[in-house]
């Protein structure tokens, strides 16, 4: 009887475990659905705060991720992918070299807080950009970087060697070789490794928190030099700062569901990159 | 183009590109300058042992107390309770992934993980307030339900995705050999994977418990939102602590620069990023090992 029940059992811890995880994800996309859905309308996000935030939409906070999410792009996927070419294409396994994975895989390790410091200590105050969308949206660009460089590299790793010889052989040069062979080749995988970047910066809240956000905005688009909203940040705000946080907790679980359809959107963008590349 | 200017353009991009691989260098190098400066600048007013050795930390106090040790217990209570939910959960799911699922299953529970590492932490610590926070509260009679179980429970999911994708790495490395010999020897499924697998498997999974244990004590917003951020002595798990991360993320807003007290968060910092950087050096430590293990 015991020897029967054993595997029973044994699975039954697996399952359960598994059950568990899968449990906590439909918990939180539940909850969040549920109640986040009825005060979901084209009117929320398509208006600015009214009345202390307890009326309105959340349309400076959407513009505002959009417009931080970006200034995040411009800023890290210019150096991030040349950094992963460099360290693909032409890096040799010299002490140097070594060092710079090493301080990429640390920096992946970097607390989001802290990076919120360096952004607040470098672009705020050394280089006097102020609190402002420009210094959080660099902030966010340095956090994205080492996730980028990763990505990419690994992008770059699966085109096969065979592929560069080929043009080299016909006479291209090596950057001739890269740019018409090897990055073409590689696009897809460097632009999942990028979406799903952006769609991680986009969610953050610690490193903005000192380099640019700001409570309440009156107006949709913002500028480069000035404090913005964002989705992360409001939701933060709604549900621990606000005067009157009972009332406004339908438009925190609504804030809170429209950031993770964008946050969802951003991901399923790259799947769809990377399920198309794999059928080719 | 003549052969010359496409060769001087080849080698200027050579430059250019190179240049850019120092660029994570740089920054490295620029965080670790920019905490280790503030530090010193703190330590210059306050003595290194008041800061190790204090029980209280109360910056705006007089006279103002600098104490890390409330916030260290606190980081590492939640932590440690994190963990002690993830490791088994994410063990089990890994070895469930690997060694039972199939082909179909895996292609729906990867995905689910995937989003579930989605998901921003700003919203899973909007759930610890509205949905666990009740929750502990009507367990346990207290207000509010935000405290270090609050957190480490958060903390346990946050870190699960990240446990769940490298132990699963790990065992799925595993050569079939090693289980054709245990089947061989009259052992079944389960025997092979106790005995056999998650043995051999046991740095990859070491390093993925490293890496969740990283993510864990670097986290800031689910513990701010959470844990209810009580300055006291954290007494225990169904009480209010604040952890260095939240500590950072609350009292930098409101300091004027090149102050002591903002010196101090720099310290903290500084403490922190040291045991990050510890932890995930460990987790590559194993990784390494592990792969060392199996090419040999």
């Amino acid at each position: 009887m015991i020897k029967k029940l054993t595997p029973v059992i044994e699975w039954g811890t697996l399952l359960l475990t598994t059950g568990t995880v899968c449990f906590f994800l439909v918990a939180i996309l539940w909850d969040l659905v549920s109640k986040g859905a009825p005060s979901l309308s084209w009117e929320f996000v398509s208006s600015i705060p009214r009345e202390g935030m307890t009326k309105g939409g959340i349309l400076p906070a959407i513009t505002g991720t959009i417009l931080l999410t970006l200034i995040t792009a411009a800023a890290a996927v210019p150096f991030g992918v040349s950094c992963a070419v460099y360290l693909n294409e032409y890096a040799t396994d010299s002490a140097l070299n070594r060092l710079i994975r090493a301080s990429i895989r640390n920096l992946a390790g970097v607390p989001s807080i802290i990076y919120g410091l360096f952004g607040l200590a470098l672009f705020v105050q050394a280089l006097q950009m102020g609190t402002s969308l420009l210094a959080a949206g660099l902030t966010l660009g340095l956090l994205s970087l080492p996730y980028i460089i990763t990505t990419t590299e690994e992008a770059l790793r699966r085109i096969p060697a065979s592929t560069r010889e080929g043009a080299l052989a016909i006479g291209a040069t090596q950057f001739e070789s890269i740019r018409d062979v090897v990055m073409p080749s590689a696009l897809p995988g460097i632009l999942t490794g990028v979406v799903l970047s952006l769609s991680r910066a986009a969610g953050e809240t610690a490193p903005i928190l000192f380099t640019g956000v700001a409570f309440y905005i009156n107006s949709p688009t913002g500028s480069l030099n000035q404090e913005f909203m964002a989705l992360p940040y409001h939701l933060y705000m709604l549900s621990t700062q606000h005067h009157a946080i009972e009332e406004v907790r339908p438009l925190a679980y609504s804030t809170a569901l429209v950031l993770i359809i964008v946050v969802f959107l951003l991901n399923l963008t790259a799947f769809y990159i990377r399920y198309k590349h794999s059928k080719k | 183009m003549q052969l010359p200017v496409r060769e001087n353009i080849d080698k200027t991009v050579r430059l250019l590109v190179r240049s850019t691989g120092f660029l994570a260098i740089a920054i490295l190098g620029g965080i670790l300058f920019m905490l280790l400066w503030n530090t010193m600048a703190f330590f210059l007013q306050i003595k290194p042992l008041d800061f190790i050795t204090g029980t209280q930390w109360n910056p705006s106090g007089d006279p103002a107390l600098y104490g890390i040790l409330p916030l260290l217990v606190s980081t590492s209570l939640v932590t440690l309770g994190a963990m002690v939910i993830a490791i088994p959960l994410g063990i089990g799911t890994a070895a469930f992934l690997s060694e039972y699922a199939g082909s179909k299953l895996k292609g729906i529970l990867k995905p689910a993980i995937e989003m579930l590492a989605a998901v921003p932490s700003v919203a899973i610590g909007f759930l610890g307030i509205v949905l666990l926070g009740p929750g502990i509260a009507g367990l346990t009679g207290q207000s509010n339900g935000l405290n270090a179980l609050n957190g480490a429970v958060l903390l346990a999911i946050m870190a699960l995705p990240t446990i769940v994708t490298v132990a699963e790495d790990a065992l799925h490395g595993i050569p079939d050999s090693y289980k054709e010999a245990s089947y061989g020897v009259g052992a079944n499924r389960w025997q092979t994977l106790i005995r056999v697998t998650i043995p051999a498997a046991a740095p990859g999974i070491l390093a993925a418990v490293m890496l969740g244990v990283g993510r864990a004590i670097g986290e800031t917003m689910t513990v701010l939102m959470a844990t209810g951020n009580a300055s006291a002595f954290p007494k225990g798990f169904f009480h209010s602590v604040r952890t260095i991360t939240a500590t950072i993320a609350i009292e930098m807003g409101e300091v004027p620069y090149q102050t002591t007290h903002y010196y101090s968060l720099f310290a903290i910092a500084t403490v922190l990023f040291l045991f990050t950087l510890i932890v995930n050096m460990l987790g590559e430590y194993f990784v390494n090992k592990y792969r060392k293990y199996h090419s040999a």
